[in-house]
């Protein structure tokens, strides 16, 4: 005789958790917008891909019936559109991506994401590195960490550190194809092959050094230049880059 | 317990094959019993580079199917008795592999042999994933190319991340074996320097195969050429780099080309 499993009783539960999402802000004129997109696009083929974008329309202030057209112009870029800001507006179609409300500048400590799981080791000291611990309850948290991130190893190509909470510093190497993003300053005490974002949460003040620049591009606050743009006595040498009346600067030091 | 090496590269076409197979003819001809492990499921050729692709029955697949035992699969060189090959299937692909069957297969070849060398497919898929898998060192093939190199930075990145060891917070013992190294291009600054390649993959350095037409004819005989040939400069590297694998310290020489007196003159080009 055979008897059936008896059905478990488990009850659902429910945790809120954060994410760091990226948000992008359209302005009118919507297609100059696009076309600067196309453009920063063209230059980080794959930026996007994967990334939590979240759609801010509080600039914009679009008729609803525009939001599909835009939220489908983004998908034919590779920007899947996770949720959409805009104060007012609590329904939209069930077709589009839904409304967040509440959004707080990203302060989630450190998210690292390097191809799902190829990530290199933060730092023998983890509470140096103001990581995110993740699944570990508040109250027993450390006394707030510094916000600087530490990583001792070269981070090879492929690999991807994303820190939204300051700066990051790397004492070996940055592998051609590999990238940094930072809300902060990014300080690379080995040769920097890869690509850096300094200041990617909107912080102008953010700069970009390193001892050997040998980088695929260089960007502060959404300003940027790539490699080919760059002052070809610039290679090879150590410099920092900043913003300087919304230009992208790089100097050399002596 | 057997260490278990494996040889992998990222790119295609490095010299993994044949890396393997030299440095496993290397290390057996000193006595110890080592297997060679060809990972790269329906496009196998360490067969080919060892001249048993006339006496293959049994496959990894099998083993790990277990319609074969191990004993069934391993194949002896005829030339030195402590040199076992398991090859891999050429009809099956990559999907035929389960992370559960690599590993009861290593676990058994570690206890019988003292290295097992797992030969990698290109790229960074399953295959390449499976064959570092439950490695303890890693011999990276790289040639003194950028695209060569960029790809070896990248498999060393997925070493440190995505092997047991690593995935236990332990280290893998990494090392470049920089393959196909031409003096005169070098020379000439056609090529990336080999202190180019060690700064940017900051590893270090097993040892230097310098190119030879020897190489290929020896693979064209299905012979290792640290078999075939151990007084050929190839060989010699390869045996010298098995012996630093086995933790025998030997400084490195970088092979360089005799320079003619025209040479000389007009002293040295950089491109």
């Amino acid at each position: 005789m055979t008897f059936a499993a008896p059905v478990e009783t488990k009850s659902i539960r429910f945790r809120a958790r954060s994410f760091v999402a990226f948000t992008l802000t359209p302005e009118a004129p919507l297609s100059e917008w696009l076309e600067s997109l196309d453009r920063w696009i063209g230059n980080s083929p794959g930026y996007f891909a994967g990334r939590p974008v979240v759609l801010n329309l509080n600039t914009l202030k679009p008729e609803v019936g525009q939001i599909e057209a835009l939220v489908a112009e983004l998908g034919l870029r590779g920007i899947r559109i996770y949720a959409i800001e805009l104060d007012g507006n609590t329904a939209l179609e069930s077709n589009l991506p839904p409304v967040l409300i509440g959004a707080k500048e990203a302060t989630a400590g450190l998210l690292m994401q390097a191809d799902s799981k190829g990530r290199p080791e933060e730092t023998d000291r983890p509470e140096e590195a103001g990581r995110a611990e993740q699944g570990k309850q508040p109250q027993d948290r450390q006394p707030e960490a510094p916000a600087t991130l530490m990583v001792k190893t070269p981070i090879r190509s492929g690999q991807s550190v994303f820190h939204a909470h300051g700066d990051v510093i790397v004492l070996g190497s940055v592998a051609s194809g590999s990238e940094i993003v930072a809300a902060g300053s990014i300080h690379v005490y080995g040769t920097l092959r890869g690509r850096a974002s300094a200041g990617v949460l909107g912080h102008s003040a953010a700069r970009i050094f390193c001892r050997k620049n040998e980088a695929e591009l260089l960007s502060v606050d959404g300003w940027y230049c790539t490699a080919e743009e760059m002052e070809p006595s610039l290679r090879g040498k150590a410099v920092q880059a900043f913003l300087e009346k919304d230009t992208l600067r790089i100097a050399p030091f002596n | 317990m057997g260490k278990v090496v494996v040889v992998t590269s990222g790119k295609g076409g490095v010299g993994k094959t044949t890396s393997t197979a030299a440095l496993g003819a290397a290390v057996a001809r000193t006595g110890k019993k080592v297997a060679l492990v060809d990972f790269d499921v329906g496009l196998r050729n360490l067969d080919l580079i060892m001249g048993a692709e006339r006496r293959v029955v049994f496959d990894l697949v099998n083993v790990i199917q277990g319609t074969a035992k191990l004993s069934q699969a391993l194949i002896r060189d005829k030339r030195v008795e402590t040199l076992f090959l398991l090859p891999a299937s050429q009809t099956r692909d990559k999907d035929a592999l389960t992370e559960e069957g690599v590993g009861e297969v290593i676990d058994k070849l570690r206890s019988v042999f003292d290295y097992v060398f797992c030969d990698s497919p290109a790229g960074i898929e399953r295959g390449a994933q499976l064959a570092m898998r439950f490695a303890d060192e890693a011999v990276i093939v790289t040639n003194p190319e950028v695209s060569s190199v960029r790809d070896s930075d990248r498999i060393i990145g997925l070493l440190d991340a995505r092997t047991v060891k690593a995935e236990r917070g332990e280290q893998i013992a990494k090392h470049v074996l920089v393959t196909r190294y031409d003096a005169a291009r070098a020379a000439r600054g056609e090529m990336l320097s080999i202190d180019d390649v060690l700064e940017i993959l900051s590893t270090p350095l097993l040892g230097i195969i310098p190119e030879s037409q020897d190489v290929l004819r020896a693979s064209n005989l299905g012979s290792p050429v640290t078999l075939s040939d151990p007084t050929n400069s190839a060989a010699r590297a390869y045996i010298e780099a098995a012996k630093r694998l086995e933790g025998e310290e030997l400084p490195v020489v970088v092979p360089f080309e005799r320079k003619g007196f025209l040479d000389r003159l007009f002293g040295r080009r950089a491109a």
